[in-house]
């Protein structure tokens, strides 16, 4: 098989990110860094779309399938919202001096490569590029976690970048143990690493092997998503690093592991001898999901809080995947794609209304609704969506777990409602007091970029009322390729 | 199998993971990067062997990575930041020194047990070798998990990535391009950990992990 890139589309969703990241890195002017990170992200957003209309033959590094098209669309998409939000974000904290213009150049090339890592991770076609590009994409962000040199900024950087490291060399064991049981069936060499070879090999692989590299992946990429025991970087390196950091991290980085880990559970399920993932991540899933709605009632930081919900959300996911069963995976891809637009929704809201307020702790933010009505009521929407209420697409994906459950498993399914309930409480209540009663903080004007925000939750109420068919068609396909 | 070559490698994989018992019960950290070093030493040779038994030249970079940038460079450079910085030069150890042997050593039995049976078909020497380097990975986890210092917690880590190097070598015919990209990667997170170490230093007047958690401010 020959070296063939052989596609513009693809090639430009990962070419202009890394050739923007160069550029900004030498850009002195942090108003013209700001307008070509939008545009490049516009840029590759797209490339991403001109994927729907042509998919490239798949090669052995890079190709497009159902499964994956829908999260490359959507990283683009979320990467660019995010770099409209970060633009008048970054003016704002120039303006009060928590970043310098030399940090700026840094931050900007490193979102471009935190964007690139993250689109090479998702339409890698080998499971070690697909790994190396989720450890770009950790690196970067650990660094931009750490950008403001605070004391917790630093703690939480090195937090992340321990526990992050120690994930991904565990999933790295894995990928070599999945190799290994390519090893004698496909032969050596590059193409026992090349997912679409792996799957059409599946049912002759080692059994056994399989399932130790998976324990291996899913702890490794798990602490990437941040399943609960292995999710204490995740709270940290939200609060501390840049809102439109955090946006991207819940949004996409979760996303991304989650991805690759599906990789793998599609290779477990076409293999007939080896275990049911379903009850380890039915376990971590709804661990994370009581664990995570227990701890929100605790929190005193806006940006903790919904970094919780994040470990919630995350939990709910792994939870649906673990059910499996063609509803149970449609409903976990649908979920994921609702998540990842409601919470960079609320981020962007949370990372204005922390401008405003000039504090991220919640005794301190009070009456929004009153003080900056638009900003109030769109936190009020994101949280009513995302704690699941009706129009919203996330109460879709969520009924569905529910219902998928109680059919199989009643007593879980009690179990995972308990669990949004009572992480929806919590919500209502620290939102409550956020966006109701009696003004709190400063009450000064806001320059914020609504855009981004109503695009994302009109999409999350689109999608809660209609789900265009071709998306339906192609998560249904993929449904039933993950078991 | 071969005899003597299957032997050796089988031989230098098991002194890596000797090595690793040897980073356990160091209190000094001017010793612990010594250790260090002799660590990515005998990676570097057992890469070396593997490469010249399953005659593929490409490992030998591998392997001089190992030998230049590992046993060398890192060691040298965290040396460097070390004597710099006037770090306290014993190790705060959170567990006994005792019961962290004994706990690599449930490790290690524990990694045989795994793995052994179920590589029962793979070929040995990367049967081996899959067994003893997820023990150096093991045991470079309770490294970190045990040590409060920053400086022995890269250390643990850096055992950890080449247990999973050992690893990668072992299964035969693995792309170069996870090798590069392994090797690339230690040298990223390798500046990534320097910078932070700086910060630290700069904040905080120390490397102890310990001291930043006062500054956590209980609940938030």
């Amino acid at each position: 098989m020959s070296f063939v890139f052989s596609i513009d589309p693809l090639l430009g969703v990962l070419a202009i990110p890394l050739v923007a990241a160069a550029v900004l890195a030498l850009l002195p002017s942090y108003r013209l860094s700001a307008g070509l990170n939008m545009a490049a992200s516009l840029g590759a957003l797209l490339c991403a779309l001109m994927l729907l209309a042509g998919r490239p033959v798949p090669g052995q590094y890079l190709f497009v399938d159902d499964l994956n098209v829908v999260f490359i669309i959507l990283n683009a998409f979320v990467g660019f919202t995010t770099s409209v939000f970060s633009a008048s974000y970054i003016a704002h904290e120039l303006e009060i001096g928590r970043l310098t213009p030399w940090h700026l150049r840094f931050y900007h090339a490193m979102y471009q490569i935190m964007l690139f890592g993250m689109s090479l991770a998702l339409v890698a076609n080998n499971i070690g590029l697909m790994w190396v590009a989720v450890e770009l994409a950790t690196l970067t962000t650990v660094l931009m976690v750490g950008i403001y040199r605070t004391a917790e900024a630093l703690e939480a950087a090195w937090k992340y970048f321990i526990l992050g490291s120690v994930g991904i060399a565990l999933a790295l064991f894995g990928t070599i143990l999945v190799y290994l049981a390519a090893l004698p069936v496909i032969g050596e060499g590059l193409d026992a690493m090349v997912w679409t070879t792996l799957v059409s090999h599946a049912a002759s692989l080692d059994p056994s092997l399989l399932n130790i590299a998976f324990i291996f992946l899913l702890l490794g990429y798990g602490t990437k998503v941040g399943l609960a025991p292995l999710h204490a970087w995740l709270p940290d390196a939200h609060s501390e690093g840049p809102t439109p950091i955090s946006a991207v991290l819940s949004g996409l980085l979760l996303n991304v592991a989650l991805y690759a880990l599906l990789r793998f559970k599609m290779l477990i399920a076409a293999n007939p001898g080896s275990l049911a993932p379903g009850s380890l991540m039915i376990g971590m899933g709804l661990l994370s999901l009581i664990f995570a709605a227990f701890m929100l009632y605790r929190r005193r930081d806006i940006k903790r809080l919904f970094a919780y919900s994040s470990i919630e959300h995350m939990g709910i996911i792994v939870f649906a995947f673990g059910m499996a069963g063609p509803l149970g995976n449609f409903a976990g891809l649908l979920h994921m794609a609702m998540h990842s637009l409601t919470k960079s929704a609320i981020f962007f809201a949370v990372g204005h209304v922390v401008q405003v307020k000039g504090t991220q702790r919640m005794a301190d933010i009070g009456g929004l609704t009153i003080s900056h009505p638009v900003l109030g009521w769109s936190l009020v929407t994101g949280a009513a969506a995302i704690g699941g209420m009706p129009p919203f697409g996330v109460f879709t994906s969520e009924f569905l777990v529910a219902s998928t459950t109680f059919a199989r498993a009643p007593m879980l399914a009690v179990l995972f409602v308990f669990g949004l309930l009572l992480a929806f409480g919590a919500l209502l209540m620290r939102v409550n007091d956020l966006a109701f009663g009696p003004v709190k903080g400063a009450v000064g004007p806001v320059r914020a970029s609504y855009l981004p925000m109503f695009a994302h939750l009109l999409l999350v109420l689109i999608a809660g009322i209609w789900l265009p068919p071709p998306l339906v068609a192609w998560f249904q396909h993929v449904a039933v390729q993950l078991g | 199998m071969h005899g003597l070559s299957f032997d050796i490698a089988h031989m230098l994989a098991g002194a890596l993971v000797l090595v690793s018992f040897m980073m356990l019960y160091q209190v000094r950290l001017y010793a612990l990067l010594n250790v260090l070093a002799l660590h990515a030493l005998v990676l570097s040779l057992s890469v070396a062997w593997q490469a010249h038994i399953q005659g593929s030249p490409h490992l030998y970079v591998t392997a001089a990575i190992a030998l230049g940038f590992k046993a060398v460079l890192v060691p040298w450079a965290l040396r460097r930041m070390v004597f710099r910085m006037g770090v306290h030069r014993e190790i705060e150890t959170v567990v006994s020194v005792g019961l962290t042997m004994l706990a690599g050593m449930a490790l290690v039995a524990l990694s045989l047990e795994v793995m052994l049976p179920v590589t029962a078909k793979a070929d040995p020497i990367a049967r081996e070798d899959i067994a003893l380097a997820l023990s150096v990975v093991l045991i470079g986890l309770l490294m970190m998990v045990t040590r409060r210092n920053a400086v022995s917690q890269v250390v643990g880590f850096m055992s950890l990535e080449n247990g999973i190097n050992l690893a990668a070598t072992g299964a035969r015919g693995m792309p170069l391009v996870v090798e590069i990209s392994i090797a690339f990667s230690i040298l990223i997170a390798f500046i990534v950990i320097g910078i932070f170490l700086f910060r630290i230093r700069e904040r905080f007047d120390t490397v102890d992990v310990g001291a930043l958690d006062k500054f956590r401010g209980g609940q938030r």
